[in-house]
């Protein structure tokens, strides 16, 4: 049971059974993480290179740690520690990589399309660990499996996608999968941060915060980036938290039940109340397990469509 | 494999089988002088469902529980890379500790001893069990691995040409062990 | 490119738009001068007789916007493989941006480029830049720079940023009746961005260059031909929004004219779906809803010229990720195939209507003397058949790149020869 895909470029235009099968098995591989020795044979003898031209901590780790679980040799490649700088173009860099005879390439650039350029130039699976503003999406799919895991089910979700969605990968993957998966997709923001031909991605916009609050089973709170405030897209963090921040008093208006996401890291007290973040309705911290689980997922299933013929 | 599947003989028939499960059950407690240091661990797919009768014939002649558990091997097999399809990885389920405890691992039909040691992998890296004592139901002979059943429900000795079909209520709607013509894939 | 002292054209059919000549005749040249039109017979003439019959003679084509990377960047298109680029392409003359390195923003480097191009079959004719070094900042010697040949002033691949200089340009240029070219986009909106802001920006994460910006700079630039009197001319136009200034700018008699490309006319945003570097360009490649704007601006006149923006890039440049690649196809190959094929046969304009808007207007804007087919006139002629179909074949250019999105398209309208300065060049490819 293959997928029908063989990179992992973005959601957009991957099946529901595609999605359905990553976030399946992603299932059986999180039992393994609670093992006493939490790491099966599965990709022993796979190179995998995570090509890093955009510092991360979280994803990298958590990637690596996914194929470290999965027993694949891993090499990483990040920025400051590679020829790019000398001025080397990014076609050379990948080909160069490529002749160490490797398997699979997990890649993050500030460029989107980046990972499309490179199954252009190297046969390798390419798994996309971020490109530019475009997707990110594994982050969706470990939205995605936090919370089947916890409502049973994405039909029918109404999650609201909170902040800067121009800037914003994983709101850009999170649209794709979530309406793939059946569930409803509110967009939240200043106007400065929706994108103006965000219609084409098929979501609705309202600025109202407490009415989106109303509407939504779940909030997944994007992280302001503080420097779009010195390029002038939004006034002042203390108007943005007034404005646009998740916060008790909001909640405690709303009375509802309401499911927060977030994917790290965190402005504490900026977006997201801190009380909010550590509250038992908050599933930051299963998101992030998730994702292991997810990477170890994507990993294996893309794994065996290249040479799975004798 | 699904398509006109030839026949060569039915093994064990459904009444077999019950008595089959029983005496295995006994040889079980017999070994390990009851049933209080052990748990059966079931291999995915009928190994887990002959687990499972296995257990319930210990618990009904122990009058005790017997912990039990689930594996999937799928990640440890050593012929994935070599085949067509990509398996589906389902849930490995141990919900015990195994250190220390007597397993004793259940599989149907022991052929290469490939599945088995991929089981035994799988096993070990829940910790550090007392001993495994392998049981399945039918050994056809063919190793090629140096790996021998402790439980054996039938020694049947075959061709490369032939297979072995353990046909069970719960997924296959009957039970019985066929002797088949053996189709293009092997499993 | 072949000398000959003697050529008889035979069978081809004359279309002069100027003298509204409409007719099959044989064309016999001799010394560079058209000698006689009519019947002529071949076993009389001693010179080169070059069989024309299907093809249409035309006043030699000029292309108003090409970029010839000389000085500066001699690997991606210098002045001699840009002529024979130009030639392939059924031109007889081409205006050359002035963004080289150096920049043409002084008298030597006017000269340069003429004395590069001295002996080519191909005019080229130096577009200046409107200020020194292409800063934005003090306008350049534009008296001198006439004089010594520039036809036009632009700061193209960048807009005259400021209003103030804006004004003094048009201001100054005025004076000697010559355009300022200004490629219209305002930075503040444009900063940072790659492609059209719109369904393909949002959908590929690409940062966006709104076409509002381009609309705000034609309208500023339309604003201060008003008030300075000064010339003005719209590089490659490409929103709907802009074609609508001019056209109301027209009506008001305000001394502005435009071009566009074939590329804006041909292709949409759409097409960027595999993040292709060879469909970057600058101004981006807009919407549908922009196309049929511009149309309807080639056929009620509101857009005067076609041109290529002819940009040359190398392949190292443009084979990386898209945000690192440089803005700019290359089209002097392909603009007067994917004319005929895109825009006359599917009824927009009609062939005496293109081959005006790429030899008659742009020469008017750029007050050039136009070549007239008519005994004693010197003959300066592009001679192609509308008929013929070639595929495009990059690798084929005669131009030294090949960033070029047209790679493949099937193209009716082939270049039989050209013809100018006394030389001539016939196409060897059947």
């Amino acid at each position: 049971m293959a997928l029908s895909i063989s990179h992992l470029l973005g959601l957009e235009g991957v099946s529901k059974s595609d999605i359905q099968t990553i976030l399946d098995t992603a299932e059986s591989f999180k039992e393994i993480l609670s093992r006493p020795i939490p790491k099966v044979p599965t990709l022993r003898g796979k190179t995998i290179v995570n090509l890093f031209f955009e510092p991360s901590t979280r994803t990298r780790i958590s990637f690596e740690l996914a194929q470290k679980r999965l027993s694949a040799d891993t090499v990483n490649f990040s920025t400051s520690t590679s020829s790019v700088k000398k001025g080397e173009t990014l076609k050379d860099t990948v080909r160069n990589i490529e002749a160490m005879k490797i398997d699979m390439v997990v890649v993050r650039h500030a460029v989107s399309g980046v990972p499309f350029f490179l199954t252009q130039c190297m046969d390798a699976a390419i798994i996309n660990a971020g490109d530019g503003i475009h997707e990110h999406p594994t982050q969706a799919l470990l939205d995605m499996m936090s919370l089947k895991e916890k409502f049973g089910t994405l039909e029918g979700l109404k999650v609201a996608i909170i902040g800067d969605i121009s800037h914003s990968r994983v709101a850009g993957s999170n649209i794709r999968g979530l309406q793939t998966m059946g569930a409803q997709v509110l967009l939240c923001g200043p106007k400065t941060l929706i994108p103006r031909n965000v219609e084409e991605l098929g979501t609705s916009v309202n600025y109202n915060l407490d009415e989106v609050i109303e509407w939504a089973d779940v909030l997944n709170v994007l992280r302001i980036q503080l420097e779009r405030q010195e390029s002038g897209l939004f006034p002042s963090i203390r108007e943005y938290h007034a404005e646009f921040g998740v916060t008790v008093k909001r909640l405690e208006r709303a009375n509802k039940e309401i499911t927060i996401m977030h994917p790290g890291p965190i402005n504490r007290g900026i977006e997201l109340d801190s009380d909010i973040a550590d509250a038992d309705f908050s599933i930051i911290l299963n998101q992030v397990t998730n994702g292991v689980a997810v990477r170890m997922a994507v990993l294996y299933l893309l794994s065996g469509l290249e040479g799975s013929v004798d | 494999m699904k398509m006109s599947l030839k026949i060569i003989a039915k093994i064990i028939d459904d009444e077999g089988l019950k008595r089959t499960i029983t005496r295995l059950a006994h040889e079980i407690i017999e070994r390990n002088r009851g049933a209080d240091r052990i748990a059966v661990v079931g291999v995915r797919t009928r190994g887990a469902t002959l687990a499972q009768r296995i257990v319930n014939k210990i618990e009904e002649i122990e009058q005790k529980k017997v912990p039990f558990g689930i594996l999937d091997i799928t990640l440890y097999r050593d012929d994935f890379r070599k085949r067509l399809k990509q398996p589906i990885v389902q849930r490995t389920d141990i919900p015990f500790h195994i250190d220390g405890i007597d397993v004793i691992l259940v599989d149907d039909v022991l052929y290469t001893g490939r599945t088995a040691r991929a089981a035994m992998d799988a096993l070990m890296d829940f910790g550090r069990p007392a001993s495994v004592q392998l049981v399945v139901l039918v050994d056809r002979g063919h190793r090629e691995l140096p790996i021998h059943a402790d439980y054996v429900g039938k020694n049947i000795p075959t061709s490369v040409g032939e297979e072995i079909q353990v046909r069970l209520l719960e997924t296959d709607k009957e039970d019985c062990v066929l002797l088949v013509e053996a189709p293009e894939e092997e499993n | 490119m072949k000398k000959s002292d003697k050529i008889l054209l035979k069978g081809g059919e004359i279309i002069d738009p100027v003298a509204k000549k409409h007719e099959t005749l044989d064309v016999a040249i001799i010394d560079g001068r058209i000698d006689k039109l009519g019947v002529i017979d071949e076993k009389s003439f001693s010179g080169k007789v070059i069989d024309v019959s299907g093809c249409w003679i035309v006043p030699g084509l000029i292309d108003m916007h090409v970029h010839l990377r000389e000085p500066g960047r001699e690997d991606e298109e210098t002045v001699h493989s840009g002529c024979a680029a130009a030639m392939a392409g059924g031109f007889t003359a081409v205006c050359t941006m002035p963004n080289t390195s150096p920049a043409c923003d002084n008298q030597n480097v006017v000269q340069f480029i003429k004395e590069r191009a001295r002996d080519e079959l191909v005019d080229v004719f130096p577009i200046a830049a409107v200020t020194k070094n292409r800063a934005g900042k003090e306008i350049t010697e534009m008296g001198e720079l006439v004089k010594t040949g520039a036809v036009a002033f632009s700061d193209d691949g960048r807009p005259v940023v400021h209003s103030a200089v804006m004004r003094h340009a048009l201001e100054y240029s005025g004076m000697y009746n010559v355009p300022i070219i200004d490629h219209c986009d305002d930075m503040d909106l444009f900063e940072g961005g790659h492609i059209n802001e719109g369904k393909m920006s949002t959908w590929l994460g690409i940062p966006p260059i709104p076409d509002v910006g381009e609309e705000i700079l034609i309208a500023r630039d339309i604003l201060l031909a008003k008030y300075t009197g000064g010339k003005v001319h719209i590089a490659h136009i490409s929103t709907k929004g802009g074609v609508e200034l001019v056209r109301r700018a027209k009506e008001e008699r305000i001394n502005v004219t435009c071009e566009v490309t074939p590329h804006h006319l041909t292709l949409t945003e759409d097409a960027l779906v595999s993040y292709d570097t060879n469909l970057k360009m600058n101004p981006p490649l807009r919407t549908a809803e922009d196309i049929t704007a511009l149309k309807k601006g080639l056929q009620d006149g509101t857009i005067d010229a076609i041109a290529s923006d002819h940009a040359p890039h190398s392949i190292e440049e443009k084979d990386v990720e898209f945000d690192a690649a440089p803005f700019g196809i290359i089209g002097l190959e392909t603009m007067l195939g994917v004319i005929n094929t895109k825009i006359v046969m599917d009824g927009i304009i009609t062939l005496e209507q293109a081959i005006e808007k790429m030899c008659l207007s742009p020469r008017k804007i750029l007050n050039l003397p136009i070549p007239g087919i008519a005994e004693g006139e010197h003959a300066n002629l592009t001679i192609f058949d509308p008929k013929k179909s070639w595929t495009v074949n990059l690798h084929a250019f005669k131009s030294l790149s090949r960033n070029s999105p047209f790679g493949g398209w099937k193209l009716n309208g082939f270049v039989r020869c050209v013809v100018n300065k006394g030389v001539y060049w016939e196409n060897s490819s059947k």
